[in-house]
């Protein structure tokens, strides 16, 4: 039996099959399926098939307990980027500035150490998280919750171009599977699946990324959670997973250590004087440029002239007229 | 005589463009009648009944012949009641109650009431300059025009009443003398800075905004004072030049919002339109094209409040005067080109529901609605706003320091910078072209965006007294870059 006619069977009955059902028609369908033909069609559109028995698929998902049939694959980077140590960051998609920040700083700082960073393309802290990666030069992985050959959401078309340009974006189901809300859960599987660590940003109570950290403590895998306000509702989730003993994140160090990495030494940067002043300034907390004019006492020009420093630096980052720092505190 | 002709010259408004039209009335024997030909609207049309009142209450006599008035040139579409007094002044003069060639140097504009009282009309300035170029030494019009008609230079005769009219033009009354209502004295400015407690970074950008005539974005949630600030930008600006002041004028009076006691313009001008603005009354139009607001706000402000709720297609229509400094409207008849060198300061909120940058409320926005509300919000439009600033609601702290600095101070500042901008272009520092070119890969910024920085660091080493642009100058004006949350770079 075919794991590709499976697949293809899924894709024609919009059902969700991982085992040849025993109804008769699969049957005709496996026996009509030209699986040559279709190979063919998918190597045209520039997809790629790893069945389940095939020895590049990766390992780690193999090992859940439901594995799809196999992965539709599209993008630049070999297929051994799904053997190699994979982390997933996950989160809200309606995150708050402060989880956007960690998302894309956690995608820069992993993919800079050498781990691939596996997030489901969706807006909020995936997309950061994808973008994080991009920025540091490295490969990522996107797990979509649809067809091979759609790009959902569509205003992160874009960024699953940029994807594909080092990475891959990868699903199990057949090209002209629509989205449907009811496949994002197993989507979440497969990213759980594919990570031996699961990091979760943001969530609310039962947001899917929550999902897919439950998929990962059902599958042994290590899951962290980066604490959070506890007055924001944007926390409740992962607060949480803290409390039922996920590992809390204060720094990609601590992730970086259950692969035995170590992180990239950050290089020094020089600062101006007042430049240093304010980032002494923003490590006790984010602030607006007027409550630093006030804590500093430098004038609104000087200080903005030094925010501009920080951020050139990458020391700071702004949202929403409020300022962070930009690294973890280690 | 089996007929009489008799014409007096007046000017029509084609935007605030001017064309002669001769009022020529006709007496000739028949049925008594009273027709107005040549493209009348209807206000024109209905200066019938009022003439007609006006001639006999001002106790002249009313011609029962057959009067026909024609409007020349009969192509052009004329409109309003300002044709009132030349149509009268025609048919008295063909009748032989005024004298004929008395007419001769003189123009005539102004709307009669019906107890033939004089009344004014809009757009006198424009009037009276057209006339004197045209060789008119003298223009009849409405006593409380004849200061505005004056700063045209031309010889204003007030009219109170048609029957004064007549009196002087037969030469039996002196005109009554006119006194000039305001010189050229600039009104202090309202509204000032000291009444805003904190937002120092906002106050900056103001002052640099002033100082480079650049268009400034306010960003942040409601109850910032992005408002406030907005309106205390014509205080820090330097005041109108005369000549400025006499193009301020001609428009404010096209669009008949002069107030008598003041015909001249002196402070700049604050336009802020509702966002439920249409394009018309934004940019101007209308049948005889009016200016819009942007046009009332020439050589001002225009401060454009809860900017991402202005209908698309508004926005999209500011994008020609932003560039260009004008609006021409065409229309069948014509094209109006009205002047729109303004300044725009916009204000929006960070998000649909206005809690984004609010630390003290939660942003429930949902992220399809988020990106609808930055769409509306096109690139090419957010390029042209040099400064953007956003405003995070202060804290408690903050309201409670002393007031901020007054106007003054600040327009003085502004005063020396601009002089400063107009006679040298900045040198830069081989440091600030190496942050600007750092700059451009690091942040991303855009061509455009590049330009917007250059520019606005100009501005600030002006406001520092500096000849040269320094690296700090250029990484200041950076800080105040469009947010990516906007959707720019």
């Amino acid at each position: 039996m075919s794991e590709l006619a499976l697949a293809a069977f899924a894709a024609e009955t919009g059902s969700h099959v991982v085992r040849a059902p025993r109804e008769r028609a699969f049957r005709v369908f496996a026996r009509r399926f030209d699986e040559a033909a279709y190979l063919a069609g998918l190597r045209e559109a520039g997809v790629g098939w790893i069945a389940r028995s095939a020895p590049e698929f990766p390992p780690l998902l193999h090992a859940i307990h439901d594995p799809p049939a196999g992965l539709f694959v599209r993008g630049e980077a070999g297929l051994d980027l799904l053997r190699r140590a994979t982390v997933a960051v996950v989160g809200a998609r309606s995150c708050s500035s402060y989880g956007a920040q960690v998302a894309r700083m956690l995608g820069r700082e992993l993919a800079g150490a050498g781990l691939v960073v596996v997030s489901g393309l969706a807006r909020g802290i995936d997309g950061e998280a994808h973008r994080g990666v991009l920025e540091a030069g490295g490969a990522t992985l996107a797990v979509l919750g649809c067809g091979i050959d759609r790009d959902y959401p569509a205003a992160h078309r874009e960024l699953a171009a940029r994807i594909r340009a080092t990475g891959l974006t990868v699903s199990e189901y057949a090209p002209g599977v629509e989205p449907a809300p009811w496949r994002f859960p197993a989507r979440n599987r497969i990213i759980a699946g594919l990570s031996a660590v699961a990091i979760v940003v943001e969530a609310r109570d039962r947001s899917g990324a929550l999902i897919t950290a439950d998929f990962a403590l059902e599958e042994g895998r290590e899951v962290f959670a980066v604490p959070g306000e506890i007055t924001s509702d944007l926390s409740s989730g992962t607060n949480d997973l803290l409390k039922l003993g996920a590992s809390p994140l204060t720094a990609s160090a601590d992730v970086l250590d259950v692969f035995g990495l170590v992180g990239a030494e950050a290089e020094p940067v020089e600062l101006g004087s007042s430049a240093e002043t304010v980032l002494a300034r923003l490590r006790d907390g984010p602030a607006s440029a007027d409550e630093l004019a006030r804590l500093t006492g430098l004038d609104a020009g000087t200080l903005a002239s030094a925010l501009t420093e920080l951020e050139l630096a990458g020391c700071a980052v702004a949202g929403g007229g409020v300022y962070r720092a930009n690294s973890i505190a280690t | 005589m089996a007929w009489v002709l008799a014409r007096t010259v007046t000017h029509a408004l084609v935007g605030l463009d001017t064309r002669r039209v001769e009022v020529e009335a006709h007496l000739e024997n028949g049925l008594p009648g009273f027709a107005i030909v040549g493209l009348a609207d209807r206000a024109c049309q209905e200066a019938k009944h009022r003439v007609r009142s006006g001639i006999a209450s001002a106790e002249l006599e009313w011609p029962m012949r057959r009067i026909t008035v024609n409007l020349a040139p009969a192509a052009l579409r004329k409109e309003g009641s300002a044709f009132d007094l030349p149509i009268a002044l025609s048919i008295l003069a063909a009748s032989g109650q005024i004298p004929r060639d008395s007419l001769a140097e003189h123009a005539a504009v102004g709307e009669l009431a019906l107890d033939g009282r004089l009344r004014p009309v809009g757009g006198v300035l424009a009037l009276a300059e057209a006339a004197l170029e045209a060789g008119l030494p003298r223009l009849l019009c409405a006593a409380c025009s004849s200061p505005e008609a004056a700063l045209a230079g031309i010889e204003p005769v007030p009219v109170r009443h048609l029957a004064d009219a007549v009196a002087y033009l037969r030469g039996e009354l002196d005109p009554e003398p006119w006194v000039p209502r305001n010189g050229h004295l600039a009104e202090a400015p309202a509204l000032d800075l000291s009444d805003l407690r904190g937002q120092e970074r906002a106050r900056r950008a103001l002052e640099i905004a002033a100082t480079g005539g650049h268009n400034l974005l306010l960003a942040g949630p409601p109850g910032t004072g992005k408002t406030m600030l907005a309106r205390r930008l014509p205080g820090i600006l330097p005041p109108l030049s005369p000549g400025e002041a006499i193009e301020v004028t001609r428009i404010h009076s096209v669009a008949g919002m002069l107030a008598a006691d003041r015909p001249l313009v002196t402070s700049r001008p604050l336009r802020s339109p509702h966002y439920s603005a249409s394009v018309a009354a934004l940019v101007g139009g209308g049948p005889g094209p009016k200016p819009g607001e942007v046009s009332l706000a020439h050589r001002g402000v225009l401060v454009l409040d809860e900017f991402a709720e202005f209908q698309r297609p508004a926005l999209e229509a500011l994008r020609q005067p932003l560039e260009d400094g004008v609006v021409s409207i065409a229309r069948v008849g014509g094209r109006a080109v009205f002047p729109a060198r303004f300044q725009l300061v916009a204000a929006m909120n960070l998000c649909p529901c206005g809690a984004r940058g609010d630390p003290a409320a939660d942003c429930k926005c949902s992220p399809q609605r988020l990106s609808a509300f930055r769409d509306k919000l096109s690139r090419a439009l957010l390029d042209r706003f040099d400064l953007v600033v956003a405003m995070p609601r202060p804290r408690a702290a903050e309201l409670a320091a002393p007031p901020g600095e007054a106007s003054d101070p600040v327009r003085h500042r502004v005063a020396v910078a601009r002089e400063r901008l107009d006679v040298a272009r900045a040198e830069w520092t081989k440091e600030a072209t190496e942050l600007l070119d750092r700059a451009v890969e690091r942040l991303p910024l855009s061509g455009r965006g590049r330009a917007r920085a250059r520019r606005v660091a100009e501005t600030i080493a002006a406001l520092a007294s500096e000849s040269a642009v320094g690296a700090e100058h250029l990484s200041e004006a950076l800080a105040y870059r469009s947010p990516t949350e906007l959707g720019a770079s």
